[in-house]
């Protein structure tokens, strides 16, 4: 009898307080923290201008220019023509990228590496000799006034990367939803990736805004 | 007769010491799941909506700026404004402000730091555009204008 009264106490830890204790940091971070969701449109600046050198001259062709024109009433002007509707860019821009108008030799490349689907386009609607002369030499320009909304400014170059991404996600064969995910650091995925973009530059040109809203 | 006697003498307790295990897992999921809210958003945030959206990479590469209006107006005005760590700065400012983030990373990582922008929708363009300007300057070029996923209807 005595034994058994020595024994009980150490028999077992009273661990009913640890899930209190655990649910009390579980509910700490719950409060304390926000799920990371950071997703967003990437952009590259161009690097800083040297001031040793001269600016540099610009003798592109007015056809290889697609230009995209914000005032500050957010109105848009795209090739000198004012649009109403933003989501209208995106494939205006994949008709003027995708047009042979006047092809050099890497454009030829370019060309016979297109899917046959891709080629259909091309040869229906993609030779106006007004439009650009290849992708190669394609180049979107954008330019938004001072007084332009930001959201606005989000809207166009969404859809200029829009065009670009299923330009690209066409020539791979893949989704655009795949592409978006595509993962340069897996070398199966990397080529891919290089074969989709090669000889169509990502050629997205953000204008610096002028002073006055226009 | 026997037999319910017996019954009745086991332990009537549900065994809860696998709680805890349980209460911990969910824990360390929420723990490694969520980031510290770093900064205290002194400015109004309503991201732009996009569809072709990127995911970082690194988290540790990116730092932020916040760009809105003010959250009180009454003491800071209602002009869009710039915050980085909890504090207003003005455009020539954000040239320190990459210094002292690209200070903190490895020497290798440095050209690779991503800055976010966090701007308010109903921010005009001119003061993006300062920002930028000194991004480039301070040769912090790549860019991540954040902004939420625009559920398409089809």
């Amino acid at each position: 009898m005595a034994k058994n009264k020595k024994n009980r106490p150490v028999a077992e830890v009273n661990s009913g307080s640890m899930a209190d204790i655990a649910f009390l940091l579980l509910i700490f971070f719950l409060v304390t923290t926000t799920i990371a969701n950071d997703k967003g449109i990437g952009m590259l600046l161009p690097p800083k201008p040297d001031p040793n050198d001269p600016p540099p001259d610009i003798t592109m062709n007015q056809r290889n220019i697609f230009k995209i024109l914000a005032n500050s009433q957010d109105r848009l002007l795209v090739e000198d023509e004012p649009l109403e509707d933003v989501t209208k860019i995106k494939d205006m821009v994949k008709e003027f990228v995708l047009n042979f108008g006047n092809p050099d030799a890497d454009d030829i490349l370019v060309y016979n590496s297109l899917p046959s689907t891709m080629k259909a386009t091309v040869n229906t609607v993609g030779k106006r000799p007004d439009s650009s002369d290849g992708p190669g030499e394609a180049v979107v320009s954008f330019k938004a006034d001072r007084g332009t909304s930001y959201e606005l400014y989000i809207q166009v170059l969404d859809q200029l990367n829009g065009a670009y991404n299923e330009l690209y996600a066409e020539r791979a064969g893949i989704s655009v939803e795949d592409w978006r995910i595509i993962d340069r650091k897996d070398p199966v995925q990397k080529e891919l990736y290089d074969m989709a973009r090669k000889g169509i530059p990502r050629a997205i040109s953000i204008a610096e805004p002028n002073k006055i809203g226009g | 007769m026997s037999k319910f006697g017996k019954k009745s003498s086991t332990s009537q307790e549900i065994p809860t010491a696998a709680l805890p295990d349980i209460i911990f897992m969910l824990l360390f999921f929420f723990m490694v799941t969520t980031v510290m809210r770093e900064v205290e958003l002194m400015v109004r945030q309503d991201l732009p909506k996009a569809v072709q959206l990127q995911k970082i990479e690194r988290k540790s590469l990116v730092s932020y700026i916040y760009i809105g209006e003010p959250r009180k107006t009454d003491l800071y005005g209602t002009e869009p404004k710039i915050q980085v760590n909890d504090v207003f700065v003005e455009p020539k400012d954000i040239v320190r402000f990459v210094n002292t983030e690209k200070d903190k990373l490895d020497e290798v990582l440095r050209d690779q730091i991503t800055m976010s922008l966090k701007v308010d929708i109903d921010t005009k363009m001119g003061i993006v555009t300062d920002v930028q300007q000194e991004l480039r300057e301070a040769n912090a070029r790549k860019l991540l204008y954040s902004s939420r996923k625009l559920v398409e209807d089809i």
